[in-house]
């Protein structure tokens, strides 16, 4: 999924401290932010945008293509369902510690209703030179420089770091996608490689992984397919098996989501994976 | 969080499903007193893994005499890292088969997954790959809950086993599931008896992190993690550290920068002595962080990281400094710093501590390892 510079956006949860400092960096930067959502606060004006009781009053009054959530993790669900009845088709969840049954809940709902969903857990969006939604530093010109790499990335601030090493290789970046570190996501690896092949403005694609579950090999039955080159780095090798390295999807149980085996796939798909971050601009350069 | 087999058939009970009569006990007199009352049993002992009954921490006594002293025996013995402390102590079953049978969160599906199988009593990886075809594996569609025609329409072939009261069980497995939110809940096995009764001899439940706030009474009945002093005081201030057996401390923000860092540590030729990330709200506590990486004396450099997205540089950096200044630790430190906020927090470390952060973290990482050696 990506949002581009015309789409409009809502912010659910606009008035809490995070939701008004993104909501301006977002605004600065671009992206058609039209207003937010706070059932108490129905009918004010915040940061000189007005205030919906709802996602579905807001969209009964105006155009809303996504919304963005800057929700607490038990209200998540709700301002997930009221953003699906509203109809809105896109939707970035910045929220951590969603519990899982809820976060399944409204991903189902989703999926019926052709929403498609980013997140939870996620850092966001960055169309770079457009659009950018949720908190990524994306104003940050030393690592958000446009170009033509696109980015997939579990964490917000690993994903960071590899656009800046990208930038720190001459590269620049077309498209961030932050799909979230979460065990149960709307956007996997491989949606988002598939938005990224049929980015015309995406030349070639960066992955970035973690160990844990099952997504990159998933990916890379994908990545077979694809004529973009493909470069990948997937963190965790040094980590311990069993134990949950922050990211709750970050965990290897058994074999399962092991770094070896996501190495061993993406190889296997023809994925360049390279041991440090800093490889992916060296292997990417002699290609585009 | 893991809950124990006592810990978790009580849910079980609760909701009609049958399991064994049965008490936990602390000592072997204790394990007398409950076999008297029930008779033959079964003494377990209680440890979070799942590897009792190979480590010798299962066993059967015909008698009051005998559930002494394989109580005796039990309690106190190692099994993997763990001490027994408690056994439960159960009536014997007359045992006819072991099934299979859980409710567990697929991210593949990404709704709920029941999972049966008449095939029980191995790992449920084993059951897959040897009786694929005696392996029911539906997923739910969790905003209308367990559908029984559904379930009945799937199921493998049953033997012996009554169809409505398999059913019925699972459906109850189900309400366990969601009404407590599970990641998995597992019997496993679930036995049929020679009666032709379903009895669950054994359940395996782990409540979703995430869900813990609003479970607050039901996790008190779990098992924390097994930590170090460190890793408990870190847990204290919501900080998330591993200790781990390297040398080269870490600080960082984000779990997959962190990891990174260790990556990168371990590639070039060193180990990382921890993993602790001060991402997300956590990232003003980057001074409680740093005390904690250098209480572990094992630590001889430090590798600091910073990639801000949400958090910021600057006020992460502040917190180093200043922690750094207060504790004056007698080793050397390597900076990486970029994103929200650098230039101020390059100033700050420039200006504090006389030093030049890396402009590449793979420099700064074999720099951190070499000094360490």
């Amino acid at each position: 999924m990506i949002v581009r510079g015309s789409e409009t956006v809502i912010v659910q949860g606009i008035t809490g401290r995070q939701g008004t400092f993104w909501a301006e960096r977002m605004g600065e930067y671009g992206t058609k932010i039209i207003g937010g959502v706070n059932p108490k606060k129905a009918g004010t004006i915040h940061i000189g945008l007005p205030v919906w009781g709802s996602a579905v009053d807001a969209a009964a009054e105006t155009q809303v293509d996504a919304t963005v959530l800057f929700i607490p993790p038990l209200g998540v669900k709700a301002a997930a369902l009221d953003a699906i009845s509203a109809g809105i088709k896109k939707m970035v969840v910045m929220t951590e510690h969603v519990p899982v049954q809820d976060v399944m809940y409204f991903l189902a709902a989703a999926r019926e209703a052709n929403c498609q969903v980013i997140g939870p857990n996620t850092a966001g969006l960055v169309t770079v030179g457009e659009s950018f939604v949720g908190f990524m530093p994306a104003f940050n010109p030393g690592i958000f420089k446009p170009g033509k790499v696109g980015v997939i990335s579990r964490s917000g601030s690993l994903g960071t770091m590899v656009c800046l090493n990208l930038v720190q290789g001459g590269l620049g970046i077309s498209t961030f996608i932050g799909i979230g570190g979460d065990p149960i996501i709307g956007t996997t690896t491989k949606d988002a490689l598939v938005a990224l092949d049929n980015d015309e403005r995406t030349e070639a694609v960066a992955i970035v992984g973690e160990i844990g579950g099952g997504m990159e090999e998933e990916a890379a039955e994908y990545a077979k397919t694809m004529s973009k080159p493909i470069a990948a780095f997937i963190a965790g090798a040094a980590s311990p098996p069993g134990k949950k390295m922050g990211h709750a999807g970050a965990i290897v149980m058994g074999n399962v989501g092991s770094y070896a085996g996501k190495k061993a796939a993406l190889e296997t798909a023809g994925v360049a994976v390279v041991p440090t971050p800093s490889g992916i601009p060296d292997v990417l350069k002699g290609l585009i | 969080m893991n809950f124990e087999e006592y810990a978790a058939k009580p849910l079980l009970k609760a909701e009609g499903i049958v399991v064994p009569a049965g008490e936990l006990v602390r000592s072997a007199d204790e394990a007398t007193a409950v076999a008297q009352k029930i008779g033959a049993c079964v003494v377990k002992a209680q440890v979070p893994t799942g590897k009792r009954g190979k480590a010798g921490g299962i066993a059967l006594a015909a008698s009051p005499d005998e559930a002494c002293s394989e109580a005796a025996r039990i309690l106190g013995m190692q099994i993997g890292e763990h001490t027994v402390e408690k056994v439960l102590v159960e009536a014997q079953v007359p045992i006819a088969s072991e099934l299979y049978a859980a409710v567990l969160n697929d991210p593949v599906t990404k709704s709920p997954l029941v999972l049966f199988s008449p095939e029980g009593g191995m790992d449920i990886e084993e059951i897959a790959e040897n009786h694929p075809e005696k392996l029911m594996r539906l997923p739910v569609d969790i905003r209308h809950g367990f559908d029984p025609a559904e379930v009945a329409a799937n199921l493998p072939e049953l033997g012996d086993v009554n169809q409505a009261d398999l059913v019925a069980l699972l459906e109850k497995l189900y309400s366990v599931y969601a009404a407590n939110d599970a990641e998995l809940l597992e019997i496993n096995p679930l036995v049929l008896t020679t009666n032709g009764d379903l009895i669950a001899l054994d359940c395996k439940f782990t409540l979703d992190d995430s869900g813990v706030k609003r479970q607050e009474e039901l996790a008190e009945h779990g098992t924390p993690d097994k930590t170090t002093e460190l890793e408990a005081r870190s847990h204290a201030v919501n900080l998330k550290y591993i200790e781990l057996e390297g040398n080269v401390g870490v600080l960082a923000n984000g779990a997959g920068v962190t990891m990174t860092t260790m990556d990168a540590i371990s590639h070039y030729g060193g180990a990382p002595a921890n993993f602790l990330e001060i991402g997300g709200e956590a990232y003003r506590l980057s001074k409680e962080a740093l005390e904690i990486v250098l209480a572990n004396p094992n630590v001889k450099s430090l590798m600091v990281n910073f990639c801000g997205a949400f958090a910021r540089c600057d006020v992460m950096a502040e917190g180093v400094v200043n922690a750094w200044k207060e504790l004056e630790p007698d080793i050397p430190v390597f900076f990486t710093i970029h994103g929200t906020g650098d230039k101020e927090a390059i100033a700050l470390v420039r200006e504090g501590l006389g030093l030049e952060p890396y402009e590449f973290m793979d420099d700064a990482v074999r720099a951190a390892v070499e000094a360490a050696q």
